[in-house]
């Protein structure tokens, strides 16, 4: 107990700390471009998490990730371009028609497994693509959609400057990480890592698993789409290329340098390597020549990422303080999944 | 009538390309359970490289060829021993996020080593042959050709010479070869190398028509993906089938449906086929 209550401690003040640290960027920011960086890292990480729910929880490689970005980006982006809604109707239009058509894309997608899966995302993923390039008359095809409005103000709250349009990013990615971490302690959470370890175990314990995998790539692609309609709202400007498989590929590259199945792990990771990007501008075209070598060294060496490595080593001094100590506090029990799970659904 | 003749001379071309390629990650896919991202991106090194030998040094398009064969099968075995091979052991989606990583590395250096530019391997065979009233450039016959020769070979390796056909006993039972004496990794490589020689062959041949540039592997590695599902993944015969129904769908649905979802077509065949059979229509036992 005394154990859960430090743990739950310590969380608040990570959490605390980084919304502090957050908050205070644009003040002690030494330049406003590190300001649009910061914001743009914000809008992936938030995709970055709903591709963490997926590959990291559930264990299923969805590439079809990009494809629900610029959907979300697009949807967003014609309802207030062409039908001159506000943006406060747009954004939830966006998340829902994402999730819509996630859902129906995981009725058909979840019948396959293994290699299957993540071919058949990497096909819907190039679909969506596709379509919105040839669309011509709907999305502008290849030169996309310009002149995207700012979002709508709220009462005397305007998202003009750059720095209230960081607060407004800001806000979703804590309201992202917020909902996911409860997630993750939660029973659902749970349920989704019985699934990801065993799924003929878990159905054997009466777990649906087609439901809660249905659920996990609807919450994803939700806030996917919230991703992409802050995206529209803030760049102002779309074209094809966010709906592009490669961009799932970088979303990748961001969850598995920060650590997949960690609720710090896409925000680590994004802001790192996006970064870096900035940094290596120059050579901003080759940064895969480092990342791609990058991704497979970190699959073969580090699966856990940056924020899995850093528990693994908290984890070992802490043991040998233990054993320093000759304390006799027993090592915090794993998760038991299958008990915990068992009767869910 | 004769639109629908040449329409499908343009789509057996397409389909000898695709199936070159879909071979090779059948092949890799049957022995290893590797679904190879980066094959497409070895089609690309292939076809640089008969570019090259043939700008840079004026060599002759058929020897070319020959070394950008030689080449690509090294760059094969490398791939495998750096990457696929170590990562034998890991689950199957940390073995997908490798070849991804291999794949966006050489799409990365082909860009700084020879830019993103479009270029396109000289055309020796561009006479028009006229055959019972279509009218054809040699270049795609000699696709069509070349496919047809690189398949029979294929076959013949595979199952008439003994090296060859350690390949299939693998695919087949990967305990039971090596119970009997087959050495995995030799296997493994050989492998790569024909898979890697295969695509290199598709790129030359198809170099001369369509255009090298360094993201020239992405699509075709995507429609490879979608001809091997819908043949059953590892299946040889599922691939050339696949490969040369892709190929003529594509050019006939441009030509009567909409040249501009032309690339549309492919997936939506593939998201058709497993939504109604979700394990792919020629699949070898479970899953």
């Amino acid at each position: 107990m005394l154990d859960g209550m430090k743990k739950s401690n310590a969380k608040l003040i990570a959490y605390g700390g980084f919304l502090a640290v957050a908050i205070a960027f644009p003040f002690i920011s030494p330049n406003r471009y590190y300001l649009t960086v910061v914001t743009l890292g914000f809008i992936y990480a938030i995709a970055v998490y709903g591709l963490n729910l997926i590959v990291g929880y559930l264990g299923q490689l969805s590439l079809a990730q990009a494809g629900f970005f610029g959907l979300g980006a697009y949807v967003s982006g014609l309802l207030s371009l062409k039908l001159h809604l506000s943006f406060w109707i747009s954004l939830p239009m966006a998340a829902v028609v994402t999730t819509l058509v996630a859902l129906l894309v995981g009725l058909i997608s979840f019948r396959t497994r293994g290699h299957y899966f993540v071919i058949f995302t990497l096909c819907i993923g190039v679909i969506i693509n596709l379509v919105i390039e040839k669309w011509d008359d709907l999305t502008g095809g290849v030169r996309g959609l310009i002149g995207i409005p700012r979002p709508t103000s709220i009462g005397p709250i305007d998202f003009i400057s750059l720095e209230s349009q960081y607060y407004l990013v800001l806000f979703f990615l804590s309201l992202t990480i917020f909902v996911m971490s409860q997630i993750a302690s939660s029973l659902v959470g749970r349920t989704f890592k019985s699934i990801r370890n065993s799924e003929e175990l878990a159905a054997t314990l009466g777990i649906n698993v087609m439901r809660n995998k249905l659920l996990a790539f609807g919450i994803a692609a939700f806030f996917t789409g919230i991703a992409g309609a802050l995206f529209a709202g803030y760049i102002r400007f779309i074209g094809p290329d966010i709906s592009n498989p490669h961009l799932t590929f970088e979303f990748l590259l961001f969850l598995l340098i920060g650590g997949q199945a960690t609720i710090a792990g896409p925000l680590v990771g994004t802001l790192i390597a996006t970064g870096l990007t900035e940094s290596l501008q120059f050579m901003q075209e080759y940064r895969m020549v480092v990342f791609g070598a990058l991704l497979i060294i970190i699959v073969k060496f580090f699966p856990g990422g940056l924020v899995g490595a850093a528990m693994k080593l908290k984890t070992k001094i802490e043991k040998r303080m233990n054993k320093a100590n000759k304390s006799v506090n027993a090592p915090s029990k794993g998760e038991n999944h299958a008990a915990k799970n068992r009767g869910f659904n | 009538m004769n639109l629908l003749i040449q329409q499908t001379v343009n789509g057996l071309t397409l389909g000898s390309i695709y199936c070159l390629v879909a071979l090779g990650l059948t092949l890799i896919y049957g022995i290893m359970e590797v679904p190879n991202f980066a094959h497409g991106h070895l089609y690309m090194v292939g076809g640089y490289v008969t570019f090259f030998m043939m700008t840079l040094y004026g060599l002759n398009y058929w020897v070319s060829a020959i070394i950008s064969g030689i080449v690509l099968a090294v760059l094969g075995i490398l791939l495998e021993r750096l990457v696929f091979n170590p990562m034998r052991n890991s689950p199957s989606s940390n073995k997908f996020i490798a070849a991804v990583g291999a794949m966006l590395f050489l799409e990365a250096s082909a860009r700084v080593l020879w830019g993103s530019d479009f270029r396109s391997i000289p055309a020796i065979y561009d006479n028009v042959v006229v055959m019972g009233g279509v009218r054809l450039t040699e270049q795609r016959l000699i696709i069509i050709a070349g496919a047809v020769i690189l398949m029979v070979a294929l076959y013949v390796f595979i199952k008439h010479t003994m090296i060859g056909s350690t390949i299939e006993a693998m695919a087949q039972n990967r305990d039971g070869a090596s119970l009997v004496g087959i050495d995995v990794n030799r296997v493994a490589m050989l492998t790569f190398a024909v898979a890697s020689i295969l695509a290199s062959a598709a790129a030359s041949l198809a170099g001369p028509i369509f255009l090298v540039y360094p993201g020239m592997g992405s699509l075709i590695i995507m429609k490879a993906f979608v001809i091997i599902v819908i043949g059953g993944m590892g299946s040889i015969p599922g691939a050339v089938l696949g490969s040369f129904i892709l190929g003529l769908t594509e050019s006939l649905g441009a030509t009567y449906l909409s040249s501009n979802y032309k690339d549309v077509v492919a997936f939506a065949i593939l998201v058709l086929i497993l939504s109604i059979k979700p394990s792919g229509l020629f699949a070898k036992g479970a899953r």
